[in-house]
């Protein structure tokens, strides 16, 4: 480590303004910020210690997402193994040849992870080469210096998608995100929308027939198995639970079909945890998402529709299907497109469960609300900020004349 | 006159786009630019609406009293989109249909009141025509840029003549289904603007 610090301090000049590779300056500090600590270091007061910087927040991210991906590896080799298991054979292709070493066993934790791995690497492989090359692009020309942010977004973004989506589409699709809801904007920081959110949401606009439907949430060829919000959406508007299959503790810890990292609500509690303790998540925004969608839940509790069964779906329910637990701790939180002030952070919160449920419940056609509700979200937190910062200017006038 | 006529009616392609650099019209540009065949014939109403107000009103300027010119302006190019609606719905019946209510939205298309107000009131007939149709052309050219993408990508025609075979009849191009929805050419608008700001870096608005 002593030497490559070394060898590195060496090429520094190279790289410095001046330097016969100045163009390619970001691409060495973020290699060099990659693997040491910062040289940098302030020589005048005020002098402010603290051990947050932006590596640590989206390491942290990161270290919170760690529940969600392992339920991606495992409940999607689960659902994809007790399928095989019944009908007896080895899932086609290359993905035959690997499970046939490892066996088909929905009750072997190894077989269910390998499982679950050949579907989920190879989304987020794409995802992070694809999603880096335009990064490094912009940056480049830009002479922007790299950051960590798209390690998040590279790592969000597959866990929303259902296992069977070609790669090549989580390819447009994340290049669109990067791009458009990122770069275009100015690059890390000033993003108005979440980027993972953006991709997700071209891909589901543009190849609707791989993102909705009844066959694509299991990881079998032609097995048509509906998510839970899809059948509760066809069940009998008196007692649309009947329709399930599925126990509320199964929603709970998510071993039912859906997308990738979605379906656990445990292992996003867990990472909410974290995101709390460290401080990194906005609780405001979280507490008040889970209010504003508690209480329209609620509403649409009061006056059942006959035709409609999802105004029937019981609050603990609606809590733990579909993404909702998921947005509401990994998307809505996201500190660069969420409302900045603590007031805005309430109404930004409130107005996104709301949508949340509006949107799954009065619309069928879009059950995942979830996505639109936080894109919606973002558009408005700007506005969001700039009322409650106008009020207290105002309130502040008033006071002092 | 400051211009030459070539100049006045290749200006307004890239150096100064109506929709491009005035961002005006774009309300149709969203519309009707999910086939490149609505698009072309919106850009020959388009240019001969342009083309004929700019000349007429240029024509009858000293005539118009300054108080009431907006309304005058308006009332000759409601003619002519009636005019041009009537001749749609006599020999393309099934392209008005498609069109349907935006040909009859010429009307207030920003960009032809633009040009009467801000060319033809003050200019004289032939280069407010050649001005008209100038402008008429850069309309043109950006939605036949935008539907050339939307086309193409979402439904894998141009023309309607199949370019990509879509999986729906057995090939192998999937369709985008995003391409198809109007508000993608509000990205693909944007990006044109992009590239034109870029080749062209006069056209960046001062920060």
């Amino acid at each position: 480590m002593n030497y490559l610090n070394k060898r590195f301090l060496e090429l520094k000049p190279l790289f410095d303004k001046g330097g016969k590779f100045e163009r390619w300056y970001p691409l060495y500090e973020a290699t060099d910020s990659f693997l040491f600590s910062t040289t940098k270091s302030t020589t005048t007061a005020p002098h402010i210690r603290d051990a947050i910087d932006l590596k640590r927040i989206m390491i942290t991210v990161i270290i919170a997402l760690i529940p969600c991906t392992f339920m991606a590896l495992w409940n999607t080799g689960y659902q994809a193994n007790l399928v095989l298991a019944e009908l007896g054979n080895l899932p086609d292709g290359w993905r035959g040849g690997v499970m046939g070493l490892v066996g088909i066993d929905p009750h072997s934790l190894l077989s269910n992870l390998v499982h679950g791995a050949l579907y989920f690497l190879p989304i987020y492989l794409v995802t992070v080469v694809v999603g880096s090359i335009w990064e490094a692009l912009f940056n480049l020309i830009r002479g922007h210096e790299f950051s960590e942010a798209f390690l998040v977004t590279s790592l969000l973004l597959p866990l929303t998608l259902p296992p069977t989506i070609p790669l090549w589409q989580v390819a447009v699709g994340v290049s669109f995100g990067v791009i458009f809801a990122k770069e275009v904007f100015g690059g890390v920081g000033k993003n108005f929308m979440n980027p993972a959110l953006a991709s997700r949401a071209f891909i589901y606009f543009a190849y609707p027939a791989q993102m909705t439907g009844d066959q694509i949430w299991t990881a079998v060829d032609g097995l048509s198995s509906a998510t839970p919000l899809a059948s509760l959406a066809q069940a009998s508007p008196t007692d649309p639970l009947a329709a399930l299959d599925i126990t509320w503790l199964q929603a709970f810890l998510g071993t039912i079909p859906g997308s990738l990292g979605e379906t656990s609500t445990l292992a996003c509690l867990l990472g909410a945890a974290l995101l709390l303790v460290t401080g990194i998540g906005s609780w405001r925004v979280m507490l008040s998402m889970l209010i504003g969608a508690v209480v329209t839940a609620l509403l649409f509790g009061l006056v059942p529709d006959p035709s409609n069964p999802l105004y029937a779906v019981p609050v603990h329910w609606h809590l733990v299907l579909g993404g909702f637990a998921f947005g509401l701790v990994f998307m809505a939180t996201d500190p660069v497109s969420a409302a900045q002030t603590h007031t805005g952070q309430w109404y930004y919160g409130l107005l996104i469960g709301f949508l949340s449920i509006l949107i799954r419940v009065a619309n069928p056609a879009y059950i995942e609300g979830v996505m639109l509700a936080i894109l919606m979200g973002n558009v408005f937190a700007p506005l969001i900020d700039h009322i409650v910062l106008r009020a207290n200017v105002n309130r502040r006038m008033l006071r002092h004349g | 006159m400051a211009e030459t006529r070539k100049e006045l009616l290749l200006r307004s392609i890239f150096r100064r786009n109506p929709i491009a650099l005035l961002v005006l019209g774009i309300c149709s540009a969203l519309a009707v630019t999910g086939q490149m065949s609505t698009a072309f014939v919106m850009s020959i109403c388009v240019i001969l609406v342009t083309a004929f107000s700019n000349l007429t009103i240029s024509i009858v300027r000293f005539q118009i009293p300054n108080t009431v010119r907006i309304g005058i302006q308006i009332m000759v190019i409601a003619t002519l989109v009636i005019i041009v609606d009537q001749v749609l719905k006599a020999f393309f019946f099934e392209l008005s249909k498609q069109l349907s209510i935006f040909v009859g939205l010429i009307i207030t298309n920003c960009i032809i009141m633009g040009r009467a107000e801000g060319f033809a009131m003050s200019n004289p007939p032939i280069a407010s025509f050649i001005d008209g149709i100038g402008n008429g052309l850069g309309y043109g050219f950006i939605l036949m840029s935008v539907a050339f993408v939307r086309e193409l990508f979402g439904s894998g025609s141009l023309f309607g003549f199949e370019i990509l075979k879509l999986t729906t009849n057995g090939g192998w191009y999937v369709a985008n289904g995003m391409l198809v929805l109007p508000a993608s050419g509000f990205f693909l608008i944007a990006l044109i603007i992009w590239i034109l700001r870029s080749v062209d870096p006069a056209q960046q608005e001062k920060s």
